[in-house]
């Protein structure tokens, strides 16, 4: 095959898995009366911007919910992950095998348990749909994955960096603080990613803790619009390829990043 | 270093007292939900009956207890089954050269990173059985119609078929990377020999390729076990429980209804975590011995 067939053959294959995509984004832009067309509008061609105008009278309360969900996330995440990486990496207690191995274990468990559990104790606790409690939440989503990202990272961190910095008599903490983080910058990126991610795409323990409260995410906002069954799927495809816009962004910015944050754990290198 | 120990555990205490607090208790808590036979007043006020093992009784003899088990292993090994071998094909063809293929395979990682509500609410409208485009299509080529979320007999099919397209993006990039690691030179050599594409790949590359080809199929295992979004956002695990697996069963028993069950949703919330940690267990032996290699 030349190389010239192996293009097209990719943009035809990726043409497919993305088609959905597409189809998203048409189907935000179909007038409601063509909705149910035969055949459908293939094209967006003559479309109406109805569905975008409904995202921004009902929706951009959702979406600042989000946004503020997942920061507070972020900094949750990187503020335990980070020092906690730091000491697995080179302070190396003893037990710090047990406890990366306490951390793989409870990446495997299913996010509908821990919602339950959660909602038992938010229950008596009274924080049941507030954004504090969905943030510490959506955390357990990312917080091991965090540790074991510093931890991989930190470690392969060269040792001169810090020897010289413990001969000048510098303490652990101010290592950690002016040598260790700004070097860790790539796992800060990745750790951030992915946990602003999970944190916005998340649906189970907003469903479950945050069903009732004044402040929703945008997950629930999309839910809610379909549960409604008002049918009116210009304005739930406009609010899903606007949910969808993170996912969009960090791909083009933070593409290597992804990538790393995917395979971490995975493969030896 | 005395101090050295102690300076670790204060960068360690942090994380240690959040996992002990957030996932340690709330564990606990479901265990105890399902050790009790709570209602809808002693869950808010305490007090709950000591039932033993009552709730999981209940939930053996429950008439959704053979569908739910049998879906989850239908759904599980199919989805798993369809992504990986589609990964691996994909993988396969972007270890070639040519213009694009980087930016290509980025663009694969986009259903991926989609919340699973857009995804889930996109193949919906997508499998509408009246104006989906699907059944448009299968119109052209002279099928008749299917009622993909409406139909017991194909509910399954379409939440295997959303699950699929979401998780092939990570079995190609971790098969891809995993690709990149063995040497051209094996290639070379295997092809000087005459060996053609086909009996390179099964001969050379698939063998070499077999310890990440277990650490993917382990942890797509453990991740499609999990999964709970997609299936409750497109039938809710119905009609009639045709779609249902343990994730959503105990979702339904635990918030679905007015009345809810949490005893019996968090006993099944527990047998899956027993399910999820015996192949957790193995994936941990596995990646150490690979890593001990």
């Amino acid at each position: 095959m030349t190389r010239r067939l192996k293009t097209a053959a990719g943009v035809a294959l990726t043409a497919i898995m993305l088609f959905p995509l597409y189809w998203m984004i048409n189907v935000s832009f179909t007038r409601d009366t063509d909705m149910r067309a035969s055949p459908p509008h293939l094209f967006p061609f003559g479309g109406t911007v109805e569905g975008y105008r409904a995202v921004l009278d009902q929706q951009l309360p959702y979406l600042g919910t989000s946004l503020l969900v997942g920061a507070g996330t972020v900094l949750l995440t990187v503020g335990l992950a980070a020092p906690a990486g730091y000491s697995l990496a080179r302070l190396r207690p003893r037990g710090g095998r047990a406890l990366s191995f306490v951390l793989l274990i409870a990446q495997m468990i299913p996010g509908i348990i821990m919602a339950m559990g959660f909602y038992a104790i938010y229950l008596k606790a009274g924080v049941l749909n507030s954004v504090p409690g969905l943030i510490l939440a959506d955390s357990t989503i990312a917080v091991p994955f965090g540790v074991l990202i510093f931890t991989a990272f930190m470690a392969g961190i060269p040792d001169e960096l810090t020897d010289a910095a413990r001969i000048d008599g510098a303490a652990t903490f101010r290592i950690f603080r002016s040598i260790i983080l700004p070097v860790s910058r790539n796992a800060i990126v990745t750790v951030s990613l992915f946990a602003f991610l999970w944190a916005w795409s998340d649906f189970v323990f907003a469903s479950t803790l945050d069903g009732g409260g004044a402040h929703q995410p945008v997950t629930l906002g999309i839910y809610h619009y379909i549960g409604n069954n008002n049918q009116q799927w210009n304005a739930i495809m406009a609010t899903a390829v606007v949910a969808s816009i993170p996912a969009a962004v960090l791909l083009v910015i933070a593409q290597r990043y992804v990538a790393a944050g995917v395979t971490a754990g995975a493969v030896k290198d | 270093m005395k101090s050295g120990r102690w300076t670790a555990w204060a960068f360690l205490a942090p994380v240690v007292l959040y996992l002990a607090a957030f996932y340690a208790y709330p564990l606990y808590r479901n265990l105890d939900l399902s050790l009790r036979n709570y209602t809808v007043r002693s869950f808010v006020q305490g007090g709950a009956p000591f039932a033993g093992f009552g709730n999981y009784a209940q939930l053996f003899e429950s008439p959704t207890f053979g569908p739910a088990l049998a879906h989850t292993v239908v759904f599980t090994l199919v989805s798993i089954l369809f992504q990986f071998s589609i990964g691996m094909a994909l993988a396969v063809f972007f270890t070639q050269t040519f213009p694009l293929s980087a930016m290509l395979r980025a663009l694969f990682l986009v259903p991926w990173l989609l919340p699973l509500i857009v995804s889930a609410s996109t193949w919906s409208w997508m499998l509408n059985s009246d104006s989906g485009i699907v059944n448009w299509a299968l119109g052209l080529a002279g099928a008749g119609p299917v009622n993909w979320l409406t139909s017991p007999h194909w509910s399954l099919v379409s939440v295997i078929i959303a699950n699929v397209w979401i998780g092939i993006p990570f079995n190609l990039v971790v098969l891809y990377s995993g690709l990149q690691a063995i040497p051209s030179d094996i290639h070379e050599a295997a092809a000087l020999d005459g060996a053609s594409g086909w009996q390179r790949f099964w001969r050379v590359t698939f063998p070499l390729l077999r310890p990440v080809s277990a650490i993917t199929l382990l942890l797509g295992l453990i991740y499609t076990l999990k999964v709970f979004d997609i299936i409750w956002i497109m039938t809710k695990g119905g009609p009639t429980d045709s779609s249902t697996t343990f994730a959503t069963w105990s979702y339904r028993l635990g918030f679905g209804s007015l009345l809810p069950k949490f005893g019996p949703g968090a006993a099944v919330g527990n047998l899956l975590i027993v399910i999820a940690l015996a192949f957790g267990l193995i994936y941990i032996r596995v990646q150490r011995r690979q890593e001990a290699r």
